[in-house]
């Protein structure tokens, strides 16, 4: 400052301050930051700390796998299901083939329904552990991280115990699933659930006496009911605004409405209520595998439909039709009437859906996702904006968003 | 029309709508429970008002939408809008068809504010063109990508660009 200005800088009256300049701030936060859970940008515009506006940039993990399903027959895709949600890999499973039953109109056996029931719930527990983990570390409470990965460890050996996969699974097959519960998977099931309510509670008491999630958490991206339901929202990002809408309850599926459990609803829409929304959804989950596994009926895990569900080893050794089924199906796959249809399934994000157009064939002629990341990701300008800069961590978080379905 | 497909024109839906706006409906079908109602390109916005704020209709939930390529029709792409009412526990399936030589439709964001990304990433990946959008750019793929619409049928499947000098298994 030059000798002249800060005489006229002294020489201005006390009571009219000079005037300064305001800009807004535009920042980059991403690609590549640890609590994106992901690739993601978001361009965000900042007045001060405030952020007024917020412009998410997707598709650094697009792959095309849209694309990729119109070329390859529909069991060679549940593999590329897994690498969808890649946390909750089995939901994905679960949604794809819910999809292509519905268009073949599969009648499953019974005991399939429990055992898909069970592996979803669990998978929805784990989803759910994950997400907790990693949102708490986001904001700052480390300790709980390690607390739910504990657990998660449980129910991934459990996974690993089924199918020999932990987390791209593949354990769903169109038409039944791909392999029967050892007595091991039912006994380490029934230890877990054991023990978990305790669990739960000491996660909550974790985090409900710790006055930094508290606050970081209450009033933070809130959306109202209308709004969530306008912007598409789904899981537990819209029932922690209070809208009642559950796919398991609206249009139930698998063994959902043969079991007692309730949906639980949030009332502010706030990141605490959501974070409600999940911790008591893990509970009903808890309650949902119990009541499976005491009730899971004796019986076979796939419909016989030689046509469409490979047939047993044994069969396909001893018995001719089987053989040569078995080679149609892994060769050409199975052909789909022609006709489209949406089939949405409540994943542990939100809703997860498939529109699949067939014209006949073994490969579908378009196949859409309805990824509910993504769905989510338009809504975050607007719940994004008026909170501070340090909020966004909490925002990206409380979607409990993963990039590899958002991006496909 | 194919095997397990009905007619769908006597539901309570599709003669709700015809009942407000009689020419817009080109046909409706049922498959395994789902309806789909066709309509008129140029009547879109006003369906989509009727059925967001119509009280027996009611749908305020934007499901997905997204759109399909059939190269050998006179109208080539096909957009498909799924809606969902909350209160009512009822759905609904709209299909309009876009030519490629005008390859526009208006936008619904001004009715349901979800329709924003969805409709970006139709933009995206079959190169159809939304009216009154508030930002119709590229959403998944890179702003300056210029090797044309992914999902499109004439679009190979190894891409297209620096992917052609690969030496994949042909």
């Amino acid at each position: 400052m030059t000798l002249n200005a800060q005489q006229e800088e002294q020489s201005t009256p006390k009571n009219s301050l000079p005037l300064l300049r305001t800009e807004e701030l535009l920042l980059n936060l991403g690609p590549q930051h640890p609590s994106t859970h992901g690739v993601l940008k978001v361009i965000i515009t900042l007045e001060g700390e405030k952020i007024v506006k917020s412009e998410p940039v997707l598709g650094y993990l697009h792959r095309g796998v849209e694309k990729i399903a119109e070329s390859i027959t529909y069991n060679q895709f549940i593999p590329h299901t897994d690498r969808l949600d890649y946390v909750c890999a089995m939901y994905n499973n679960f949604a794809y083939v819910r999809a292509i039953e519905k268009m073949l109109k599969i009648e499953l056996p019974e005991r399939c329904e429990y055992l898909r029931t069970i592996v979803a719930e669990v998978q929805r527990i784990i989803g759910h552990l994950f997400w907790l983990g990693t949102q708490a570390l986001d904001i700052g409470a480390m300790t709980i991280f390690f607390f739910t990965f504990r657990e998660r460890e449980v129910l991934l050996d459990i996974f690993e115990e089924l199918c020999g996969a932990r987390l791209t699974t593949s354990w769903y097959r169109v038409g039944g699933v791909e392999r029967d519960f050892t007595p091991k998977i039912g006994d380490e099931l029934y230890k877990f659930l054991g023990t978990f309510s305790e669990k739960i509670d000491e996660y909550d008491s974790l985090l409900h006496n710790n006055r930094i999630w508290m606050s970081r958490t209450r009033d933070i991206a809130v959306i109202s009911g209308d709004d969530a339901v306008a912007y598409g929202l789904s899981g537990p990002a819209l029932r922690g605004s209070g809208v009642d809408y559950d796919l398991r309850k609206v249009s139930p599926y698998g063994a959902y409405d043969k079991v007692e459990w309730t949906v639980p609803l949030g009332t502010k829409g706030d990141t605490y209520d959501r974070y409600w929304v999940r911790m008591e959804e893990m509970k009903e989950s808890a309650k949902i595998v119990k009541q499976c596994l005491d009730r899971l009926p004796e019986g076979e895990i796939r419909a016989y439909l030689p046509q469409i569900v490979a047939p047993s080893k044994d069969r396909v050794f001893t018995d001719m039709e089987s053989m040569i089924y078995q080679f149609k199906l892994y060769s050409s796959g199975f052909n789909v009437p022609e006709g489209d249809i949406y089939c949405g399934t409540e994943a542990a994000k939100g809703e997860l859906g498939f529109y699949l157009v067939s014209q006949g064939g073994g490969k579908p002629y378009r196949l859409k996702i309805r990824a509910p990341s993504f769905v989510h990701m338009g809504a975050f300008d607007h719940m994004a904006k008026g909170y501070m800069i340090a909020d966004i961590i909490t925002i990206f978080g409380t979607y409990d968003i993963v990039m590899g379905e958002c991006d496909r | 029309m194919p095997r397990g497909m009905e007619d769908g024109k006597d539901h309570p839906i599709t003669q709700k709508i015809k009942g407000t706006l009689p020419d817009a409906i080109l046909g409706a079908t049922m498959f395994r429970g789902d309806l789909s109602v066709h309509i008129r390109r140029e009547d879109l916005l006003l369906v989509c008002q009727l059925l967001r704020d119509d009280p027996a209709l009611n749908f305020d939930y934007p499901i997905h939408i997204s759109s399909v390529d059939f190269p050998k029709d006179a109208e080539r792409f096909e957009v498909v809008y799924e809606f969902f009412s909350i209160r009512l526990k009822h759905q609904v399936r709209l299909k309009t068809r876009v030519p490629e030589d005008d390859c526009e439709i208006d936008s619904v964001t001004r009715i349901w504010v979800g329709a924003n990304y969805l409709e970006r990433e139709v933009y995206d990946m079959m190169g159809i063109r939304f009216r009154n959008h508030p930002e119709m750019k590229r959403i998944l793929l890179p702003d300056e990508y210029d090797e044309g619409f992914p999902l499109r049928k004439n679009f190979p499947i190894q891409g297209r660009g620096w992917r052609d000098t690969f030496d994949f298994p042909r």
